[in-house]
């Protein structure tokens, strides 16, 4: 049930002899989803844009919402579901603003004597809307995605400094629930740090992972086995009791890294053996 | 959605050195992370060896390839050789028929996002490796 | 083909590795390696690896071969500059390099070898007319 290009014509008519009306009475079935959430004035700045749109669309002759004549109509919906996505609103209350379009249309087309040539028409419309509203809520999952990514971006960047505690010693003090990808970011970064500035010694302190399981385990170790990889040697400090026991229970083998029970065991046993090694060079 | 396919004959020592070239140029311009592109020229350099050392020679096609979220690079590994009888043996550690290591295919397996092998005794091997920008 | 050249410096041989390398490239270091150690007498040999951007399981083992080599002819092989992402795919890849010694720079790579030789002539250590070839530079401070 595709629009024709009389349908089309027709219905563009339609909604600019009763822009007022229409967008009225659209507005109002919005505003009740909506609950003020929205003001009503914002509402309708909006929905005088999307009807001018729609018309738009119509009288060039679009039958389908990605026809070129729709092309401002898409611009024009993207935006909203862009801007209602950044303000949190669920993909509902952004659909709805379509949606309640075919029921203002509906209102005027009975209003008119709802003869049965103009129901067969707004059935041909109502297809041409939905495509319109599904082509909303894609753009709002896909504005809300890149939303997700970018907060994710940010939350890596803020959480792993990697600090220099001595001469050839570097910590990094791990905070937080370690994911793949931020355990990722830490191990780079960790090693990265170790080339720069040549320290021989990586302290890796745990004392904020609230728990520990295998697959961060994993990543630990692998850290440990790439820095020996490289020439340097890490150790593990900050194992609370709990972790200690699910390090057992799980069946982790930490081999032969060294494990502190804190920052301050780790430093002074790198600098036990950064001494003894001193003595054994001179 | 594919476009922008090479492909490298491997026939000599030199060629595999081509095929970690022109991997690492596609992978720096798909915008792998630093990382992943060792992963992958590694994996490839891996693959590239084992289709000139166990497959006679073949040859590596490197395409650039975009699942609708994010772009990837696909690389084909194709020879006329013997093929692979036991594909179990041939994924297990330490497994080598020649006198490798016998990480080459369980080791680029892991070091790629996704892995198809298609091969029969006699009838050539093929493998396609593909690695996603995260 | 290219050949990596290999210097002498004092008790060590240097290499650098700058190209990408062919499979025989590095089996060609691996030869050129054992005939020098045996030409000069060195005690030690660095592999500096920081212009390689992949390590496959090849160049692992041709490394991993150099270091048995060496030590067969009394030589320590000291492998260093692994880059972060090298070591990071060798982990995942499962290659461990076991038999051989890393360290992060070429400096370091010196103070371990000189910390072994040491170690080895402790007790011969008195009245030795062996001068040591290079001042020491501590890789630590001590507190």
């Amino acid at each position: 049930m595709t629009l024709t290009a009389e349908e089309a014509a027709r219905f563009a008519g339609l909604l600019e002899d009763n822009s007022d009306a229409l967008v009225a009475t659209w507005t109002e079935r919005v505003a009740a989803t909506l609950r003020g959430r929205l003001s009503h004035a914002e509402l309708q700045r909006q929905h005088s844009e999307l009807r001018k749109a729609f018309q738009q669309a119509l009288s060039g002759g679009a039958q389908a919402i990605g026809d070129e004549p729709a092309a401002e109509l898409r611009a024009q919906l993207s935006d909203l579901s862009a801007s209602r996505a950044r303000q949190g609103f669920s993909v509902t209350e952004t659909a709805v603003s379509v949606f309640a379009f075919k029921a203002a249309v509906l209102t005027i087309v009975d209003q008119g004597g709802g003869s049965e040539a103009a129901l067969r028409d707004y059935v041909a419309l109502s297809a041409f809307v939905d495509e319109a509203a599904l082509f909303t809520s894609d753009s709002y999952v896909r504005v809300r995605e890149e939303l997700i990514a970018d907060q994710a971006e940010q939350l890596l960047e803020l959480s792993t400094p990697v600090v220099k505690l001595w001469e050839g010693v570097v910590a990094v003090p791990l905070v937080g629930t370690l994911d793949s990808a931020r355990a990722q970011v830490v191990m780079e970064r960790l090693l990265q740090t170790l080339v720069d500035t040549g320290s021989p010694y990586a302290i890796i302190d745990i004392t904020g992972v609230p728990a520990v399981d295998t697959q961060v385990a994993q990543h630990v170790l692998k850290t440990v086995v790439a820095a020996r990889l490289m020439g340097a040697d890490c150790i593990i400090s900050g194992i609370r009791p709990q972790i200690a026991q699910t390090i057992v229970a799980l069946g982790i083998e930490f081999g032969d890294i060294a494990t502190k029970a804190s920052l301050a065991d780790a430093l002074r046993y790198v600098l036990g053996k950064t001494g003894q090694a001193k003595r054994l060079g001179r | 959605m594919n476009q922008q396919g090479e492909l490298i004959q491997v026939n000599s020592d030199q060629d595999v050195v081509r095929v970690r070239q022109l991997v690492r140029t596609v992978a720096v311009a798909v915008k792998l992370s630093l990382v992943d592109q060792t992963k992958l020229v590694t994996a490839a350099s891996e693959l590239a060896r084992n289709t000139l050392v166990y497959g006679g020679g073949g040859t590596v096609e490197v395409t650039t390839v975009d699942n609708g979220r994010r772009p990837g690079i696909r690389i084909v590994f194709a020879d006329q050789g013997p093929g692979i009888v036991d594909l179990d043996l041939a994924f297990t550690d330490g497994y080598t028929t020649g006198s490798g290591l016998g990480l080459g295919l369980s080791g680029a397996r892991r070091l790629v996002d996704e892995f198809d092998i298609v091969t029969a005794p006699g009838a050539g091997t093929s493998i396609t490796v593909t690695k996603w920008c995260r | 083909m290219e050949r990596v050249p290999v210097l002498k410096i004092g008790d060590i041989l240097l290499v650098s590795i700058q190209i990408d390398m062919e499979d025989q490239t590095a089996l060609q270091l691996q030869e050129d390696l054992a005939d020098r150690i045996v030409a000069t007498g060195c005690h030690g040999v660095i592999i500096d690896i920081s212009a390689l951007d992949i390590v496959d399981s090849f160049v692992g083992r041709t490394l991993a071969s150099i270091a048995s080599i060496s030590r067969v002819l009394d030589a320590e092989t000291v492998v260093v500059g692994m880059r972060p992402a090298v070591a990071i795919t060798l982990v995942e890849l499962g290659l461990q390099l076991p038999g051989i010694r890393t360290a992060l720079n070429v400096e370091l790579g010196m103070d371990l070898l000189a910390r072994e030789r040491a170690a080895d002539d402790w007790e011969f250590d008195e009245g030795d007319a062996e001068d040591e070839s290079e001042p020491e530079t501590p890789a630590a401070a001590a507190p």
